[in-house]
């Protein structure tokens, strides 16, 4: 039987009036009057008709909603009615808890097949049309996960609207079949590009699986004399892939025999750690889900970053909160399991007022997302996926380019907190046991998220599978989290676990069985949301918030029943050996067999080589006179420098009461560039963290692109109270066209840099990922090809220990009279600057060669110094100079204490002679910092031996004077700071 | 009957996320928290008559599916209603904040509900209060500084009810412009909750709502203007305070017992 139970809020809802202005300002003939809401429970179940209202009674707060069963709700006049619901088999929270709501009050045990769907009624009036309708349903919903019905008033009947189950009916497939690949090379390159030929003649999705890959997962068999099966090659398409097995960085490249990963990132940590000696502070590097390092004596923190950009360019909702959830599950899945303690995301976008339409086809069917549109739901993303978890979003940052339109990038990342000892062993150890159950704990499995490895590892076009696309759903994650971390993990019930990310269960169960040997599967043990998926497909789908453990035999009956008491989910789905393979049963029939010396290590080797590329950029053109007021006014207001409060004010980032340098901060809440929390209420030690990033020095040189990012991130963590004795970093690398020599040029130069900055600042690596295919291949609306690559980036993220974090400072001017310092030299060095870039209109071939370099002999002395005047508590605010440069610098410390300043940049030291130098150059190594007088004695004793400026003053008024010389080259109020600052977030709130 | 070391028991599971937090604010000022997941004590209810505070923390519980702590207050009335009732009628405290204020009125132990906040989205800042209403739970406070981070956060009450309560001192406190909204400009009101209402109370003030979180202002480093008063302190030379006003909600509740 199907019912409907609608809910409506007796009072009126304040999101109608926000859909009703949302909805007039889309590309309507009409105009929208009114809209009404209703959530609507579509129940397909056996259940009586008393027991329908009950359910209804307990969906229904009385004291603020309204319900009726399968009569409309009773919203007064409309026009059309617009309803969103999910399509079949995509993650319907709600519906999950309704059920569970039902379930435990009526003691109703659902059968298979029943369920209960949800879906969101807009009650539209006004004078519209069905095209206008057909508008505003768009703006509701992403087609490749949800559906729209459009009903007009006029055609209802008995107050009743026709209800649509979206269940999951699945063709009958051939459970397992042997792939032949005794074919030609066409077809073999066929097959690893768009995947295993179906009976019906469709191709299954991308193995992303090159004709040498092919032809030695074809020789291997022959070698058998058998043909694999179609969960065997899926398999190593899974396990080889770019995503998986980082075949660039793991390569050999030009000379560099051991590949660009091995020597100069894990070169450099290693490098570093033997130089540190006994002050090393590594704990953990790069073998686990996260890198770790010593907090106190009791203590590590754990620190890892993803991105998520392929699916967040599809489903930017869905992509941003599995991408969030997913970086949580690291945490847990590190050593034995560590405790989310702080979040941090990154996003790069396009421009949100760039309406430019993209297809990924030809005949202009698929319609990618514009920017606004993907803004948007990444933000709520990670806003979702972080508020829930009870994780605070402590660190963040936004940049925008046009050629991040297609594909944006979507850095998540999490901090974790670990006992260094639990049960008397280290926490960080851990390995599976011959004999150990396999247990699968958290969701269940469905067709979502297949290919998701496969589908990040090559270049976006009309062949990327929707099935790539997941939802998150953080309660069930919660749920587990806190069963593992807060019980399980201090009980000792198993010996070892790891996340389920890409590759599924393919890839970690896989990866736990190179601990102790091998491992047999039996797949239909596994469970699944709805019948008819085959074996390949339950092996490596991507469905979310779950987990691989090895659980001893002796421990299962209590591990099983606290996850009970828990409502989480535990399966045992095969058993760990010693024998040296992978092993999958069906029913007690083996369908896969296959070495793990030949799964993990049978990825051919090949050599890859670079080419250079001369780049030539002329500079533009620099504003005449002495005044530069109205270009920093407008530079201010650029979304790469101003503020992004309203992101900011969205994350929750106070949960777990350890907040101590907030994402907001002083009277004019000005965005952070570091921020400090507590992960142990009970000590005062504080953990750092910030980032650096500047894809922009890309046009221009990438090896300085990288020096800069790293040299921004460890700046922004040092002008808030780190330390560089104790800070480790961790990388990650957005590329594109990275077969492309010219890209693997520039490669190779980000990553010489990375080795030599990291040495030279004593900062290790302790974690890092990469994501190589950052193109969009597609169609204009003319039909025209277009494609865009994104800057090559790299992001460097910090993490640091914070001795007391009472001493702490934030970046805004606190009291006037306090004297004004710029530490560091200036150079002229506007090359790809935010405020050449302004200049040449985003016109990057006039953008300038003089990219910011990074001298960190002389840099580590100004840290240092920094640091020494932190502790001995004489600096009243400090701030690191970023994009922008000193003026924006300025302005932004001024608006944050809502002080003015009068400052003379005169004697500035530093190379920068003309003004534009001085106020915009983006000269790395700097930083803002004040003081009161009383200090200047003692402060210019620790700094005496680093290059220092002493610019002015706070004043106790709202002028804001920057003079060279006689020359008042900005004059301005720090209320029209402020409004300039302020003005993109407020437009995007 | 005095108590010295008053009973916390913390409830748990499902999404709720801010029991640690929580338990650590009540040991600080004397008293024993335990949390307790709510299946282990639906397999136990008994164990509720042990304790003198129950406590609903923030989080998200079933992830404010089907409505905000709609779900979990239905598994505490199929499972818990007769115990929960008869920890009411005993001398005891009851105190839900954010999420555990959102159960508690769908509980119906408080009157009044929340719905979404009138800007539409979550939003997590500081906020001053002002206090109304009677409750052992702010004895001494009559102005607190504290930070909210909710997206159905709009208290919404009927007038007559509302003059009911006025008059019965059962508006814990209201939104008002302080020290914090005057320091980084910002509106009293953060989500248009009626009359300005940021806490109820019910049951002679021993049931206190609210969608503020006083554990997140239990340090003095907590507070927005945090570094400008340690400077300013600083160069009078004085002494920075360690504590947060919003401690002294917890004190209240302890020393409730120890009288």
């Amino acid at each position: 039987m199907i019912s409907r139970i609608y809910i409506t809020p007796k009072e009126k809802d304040s999101r109608e009036t926000i859909f009703k202005e949302s909805f007039n300002k889309l590309d309507i003939k009409g105009h929208v009057s009114h809209v009404a809401l209703a959530d609507s429970y579509t129940i397909n179940a056996d259940i009586s008709k008393d027991s329908l209202i009950d359910a209804a009674r307990a969906l229904t707060n009385e004291t603020i909603e309204n319900s009726t069963i399968n009569t409309l709700p009773p919203v007064g006049d409309f026009s059309f009615i617009c309803e969103i619901g999910y399509m079949p088999g995509v993650t319907d929270n709600v519906g999950h808890t309704a059920e569970e709501e039902i379930a435990d009050l009526l003691h109703y045990k659902w059968k298979s097949g029943e369920a209960i769907y949800t879906s969101k009624l807009f009650f539209v009036s006004g004078k519209l049309s069905l095209i206008d309708m057909k508008t505003i349903a768009l703006s509701l919903h992403n087609p490749l996960i949800e559906r729209f019905n459009i009903i007009d008033a006029k055609e209802i009947k008995k107050n009743t609207i026709q209800t649509i189950v979206p269940n999951v009916v699945l063709p009958k497939k051939v459970p397992v079949v042997k792939v032949s690949l005794e074919v030609s090379d066409e077809e073999l390159i066929k097959i690893g590009k768009e995947g295993i030929l179906d009976p019906d003649g469709t191709r299954r999705g991308p193995l992303a699986l090159d004709l040498e890959s092919m032809k030695i997962i074809k020789d291997y068999f022959k070698k058998l004399k058998r043909s694999p099966t179609d969960i065997e090659l899926e398999s190593l398409a899974q396990t080889w892939s770019e995503h998986c097995k980082h075949t660039i960085f793991a390569n050999s490249i030009d000379d560099i025999k051991d590949g660009l990963y091995k020597t100069y990132i894990k070169g450099a940590t290693n490098k570093i750690r033997r130089e540190k000696g006994k002050n090393d502070f590594c704990i953990s590097v790069f073998s686990d889900n996260a890198g770790a390092i010593e907090f106190d004596k009791d203590y590590m923190v754990t620190h890892k970053v993803e991105t998520h950009n392929s699916p967040s360019a599809l489903d930017p909702f869905g992509g941003a909160i599995t991408g969030i959830v997913g970086v949580n599950r690291d945490t847990i899945g590190f050593g034995l399991g560590a405790k989310p303690v702080a979040n941090t995301y990154g996003f790069c976008f396009g421009y949100p007022d760039d309406t430019r339409p993209l297809f990924r086809d030809k005949t202009l069917k698929q319609k990618m997302l514009p920017p606004k549109r993907i803004i948007d739901g990444v933000i709520r993303g990670v806003n979702v996926g972080g508020n829930c978890s009870g994780i605070p979003t402590v660190s963040g940052f936004v940049r925008y380019d046009e050629r991040f339109r297609a594909k944006p990038l979507v850095f998540v990342g999490t901090v974790g907190l670990l006992p260094k000892k639990i049960n008397n062993k280290p926490a960080h150890q851990k390995g599976a046991i011959e004999g150990d159950y396999i247990v699968i704990i958290g969701g269940k499995v469905g067709a979502d998220g297949i290919h998701g490895a496969t589908f990040s590892s090559v270049v976006m076009d009309s062949s990327s599978p929707a099935t790539a696309v997941q939802i998150g759903d953080p309660i069930t994650q919660k749920k587990l989290s806190d069963a593992i971390v807060k019980e399980a993990r201090d009980r000792n019930l198993y010996t070892s676990i790891t996340d389920n990310g890409a590759g599924g269960i393919s890839c970690s169960v896989a990866e736990m069985a190179k601990e102790c040997g091998g491992c047999i599967v039996d797949i239909e043990k596994v469970p699944l949301k709805y019948p008819g998926l085959t074996p390949w497909q339950i092996w490596i789908s991507e469905s979310q918030e779950r987990m691989t453990l090895s659980v001893p035999k002796s421990k299962w009956k209590e591990f099983n029943s606290l996850m009970e008491s828990r409502g989480v989910l535990a399966v045992i789905i095969g058993e760990f050996t010693s024998e040296k393979n992978c092993i999958v049963r069906q029913n007690g029939k083996e369908i896969m067999n296959i070495p793990l010396s030949f799964l993990h290590d049978g990825l051919p080797e090949r050599q890859l080589y670079s080419k250079k590329e001369e780049v030539l950029n002329k500079t533009p053109k620099v504003p005449s006179g002495a005044s530069r007021t109205p270009q920093l006014l407008k530079l201010i207001q650029n979304p790469n420098i101003s503020s992004f409060k309203w992101i900011s004010q969205q994350y929750d980032h106070e949960v777990q009461a350890g907040s101590v340098v907030k994402p907001l901060s002083g009277r004019g809440l000005i965005n952070t560039n570091a921020q400090v929390f507590r992960p142990l209420l009970t000590s005062n030690k504080g953990v750092v963290l910030s980032t650096g990033e500047c894809p922009s020095y890309s046009d221009i040189d990438t090896y300085h692109m990288s020096a800069c990012a790293i040299d921004t991130a460890i700046r922004n963590a040092i002008s808030v109270g780190g330390s560089l004795d104790n800070l480790a970093i961790l990388d990650n690398t957005c590329w594109c066209s990275s077969y492309d020599p010219i890209r693997l040029g520039q490669l190779v130069d980000a990553m010489k840099a990375c080795y030599d900055y990291a040495i030279g600042y004593g900062t290790p690596y302790i974690s890092g990922k990469d994501s190589m295919f950052n193109d969009f291949k597609g169609y204009d609306e003319k039909g025209n090809q277009v494609s865009i690559s994104i800057p090559p980036t790299l992001l460097i993220s910090t993490i640091g220990v914070i001795p007391d974090i009472n001493k702490v400072v934030t970046p805004e001017f606190k009291i006037s009279e306090d004297l004004i310092y710029v530490l560091g030299d200036t150079n002229d060095e506007l090359g790809a600057s935010e405020y050449y870039k302004m200049l040449a209109n985003d016109d990057l071939t006039k953008i300038g060669m003089n990219v910011p370099k990074v001298d960190f002999n002389k840099n580590t002395k100004t840290y240092k110094a920094l640091e020494k005047a932190i502790k001995s508590e004489i600096i009243a605010s400090s701030l690191s100079i970023v994009s922008g440069g000193l003026a924006t610098a300025l302005a932004k410390a001024s608006v944050g204490g809502m002080f003015g300043i009068n400052t003379n940049l005169k004697k500035l030291k530093g190379n920068a002679k003309n003004i534009d130098a001085k106020l915009f150059s983006e000269t790395q190594g700097r930083i803002l910092v004040s003081i009161t007088k009383k200090n200047q004695k003692s402060f210019e004793k620790i700094v005496k031996g680093i290059s220092f400026s002493l610019i002015g003053s706070v004043s106790s008024n709202d002028k804001f004077m920057i003079a060279d010389g006689k020359d008042k080259v900005v004059e301005t109020s720090v209320k029209k700071l402020a409004t300039a600052y302020n003005s993109f977030s407020e437009r995007m709130k | 009957m005095k108590i010295n070391k008053p009973k916390v028991i913390i409830m748990s599971g499902y999404g709720l996320n801010c029991e640690e937090e929580t338990k650590f604010a009540f040991e600080a000022v004397g008293a024993k928290a335990d949390i307790v997941h709510i299946n282990d004590l639906i397999k136990e209810p008994k164990l509720l008559s042990k304790y003198q505070i129950l406590v609903f923390p923030g989080g998200f519980s079933y992830g404010d599916d089907t409505g905000s702590g709609k779900a979990y207050a239905n598994k505490m009335k199929n499972h818990l209603d007769k115990e929960l009732k008869e920890f009411v009628e005993r001398d005891t405290l009851i105190i839900g904040i954010c999420n555990g204020f959102q159960i508690i009125t769908n509980l119906g132990l408080l009157p009044g509900g929340l719905v979404h906040n009138s800007g539409g989205v979550y939003l997590d800042r500081w906020v001053d209060l002002e206090v109304k209403g009677k409750s052992p739970w702010l004895t001494g406070i009559k102005k607190i500084s504290v930070p909210i981070a909710h997206g159905e956060g709009r208290y919404i009450i009927d007038n007559k009810k509302y003059t009911q309560m006025k008059k019965d001192k059962e508006i814990a406190f209201v939104y008002t412009k302080g020290d914090i909204c005057k320091f980084q400009n910002l509106k009293a009101n953060p989500n248009g909750a009626m009359h300005d209402i940021a806490g109820v109370l019910a049951y002679k003030g021993r049931v206190f709502g609210l969608m503020p979180h006083p554990e997140r202002a239990m340090f003095f480093h907590h507070r927005p203007d945090f570094q400008l008063r340690k400077e300013m302190l600083k160069r009078k030379n004085k002494k920075i305070p360690t504590e947060g006003e919003g401690l002294q909600i917890f004190k209240n509740a302890v020393n409730y017992f120890k009288k």
